[in-house]
């Protein structure tokens, strides 16, 4: 039940900053669409969305008490998640080196750099938290400290953070693309 | 029936929801290459973003196996929606759909 009311205060967390940003998208004339590509986000929310799958598949194997490969499924999923967090680092250092900061953008209203940021970062953010609960938890659950419902648990925020992404892709990403 | 068949039947469902996900992942960036106005897009891709949610939550997050905790999150999150578009002082904004009162 904690982690339900922690998922449902995250959400209204993420909800504010999405509906600012769509307010803020619609009454800001020229808004920039500096996207050219959906390799990489395609790619990140591929790897995503298959993270969710293994960690349904640890979650599985927990509670048929094989704890061997609910851990080797644990350990795929944190890697999923450490390639997302690369692949989004490798994007936006790739838009620092074109200018834009949290607080200067090439491409127009310093706004969009300030919210693409600020959005991405606050996912990311949770990713990381999500890596490192996996392997915490992961690692407890075999030393045989942590249960099968410890690693739901961790599951559960794990598909929240899924969850999550699949509305930051198409607002801040599909929609600014570049036609 | 052997655990190993309810597993392998779980293993099945849960690769039957990815594919569902995956399939409405590619319709959003379908939609992103569409001939059709900003708004337009961005309503096609906010449907198919809560159907996705909607997929994730009941299946991945187990909200259809635990009908009592269902309708604690339906409820409450209804409530929490309707308390900021009504209750809030500021909720004028949302009303009129702009970052500022008019």
């Amino acid at each position: 039940m904690a982690m339900w009311l922690f998922i449902i205060a995250d959400s209204a967390t993420f909800a504010g900053c999405l509906v600012a940003y769509g307010f803020i998208r619609n009454a800001t004339a020229n808004w920039p669409r500096p996207f050219h590509g959906i390799t990489n986000v395609a790619l990140m929310t591929a790897i995503l969305l298959t993270s969710s799958l293994t960690m349904m598949f640890a979650v599985r194997h927990a509670e048929a008490g094989d704890k061997a490969k609910a851990f080797r499924w644990t350990l795929i999923t944190a890697v999923c998640g450490i390639m997302f967090a690369a692949l989004h680092l490798r994007e936006w250092f790739g838009m620092i080196g074109e200018g834009a900061t949290l607080f200067h953008n090439p491409w127009g209203t310093p706004l969009f750099s300030s919210l693409f940021f600020s959005i991405t970062g606050l996912h990311l953010l949770h990713v990381t938290g999500g890596v490192l609960a996996l392997l915490a938890v992961g690692f407890r659950y075999r030393g045989g400290r942590y249960n099968a419902d410890d690693l739901e648990i961790t599951g559960l925020y794990w598909h929240f953070v899924d969850l999550v992404w699949m509305f930051v892709v198409p607002l801040v990403y599909l929609l600014n693309l570049a036609h | 029936m052997t655990t190993a068949g309810a597993q392998n039947r779980s293993a099945g469902k849960d690769i039957a929801v990815y594919g569902c996900l995956v399939a409405l992942a590619a319709i959003q960036f379908f939609i992103a290459y569409q001939d059709i106005t900003a708004s337009q897009m961005f309503v096609r891709m906010l449907i198919v973003a809560i159907i996705e949610a909607a997929v994730a939550l009941l299946f991945f997050m187990h909200l259809w196996e635990n009908r009592g905790l269902k309708w604690f999150v339906m409820i409450f999150t209804v409530s929490v929606i309707l308390g900021m578009q009504y209750g809030w002082t500021d909720s004028f904004r949302l009303s009129n759909g702009v970052p500022w009162a008019k």
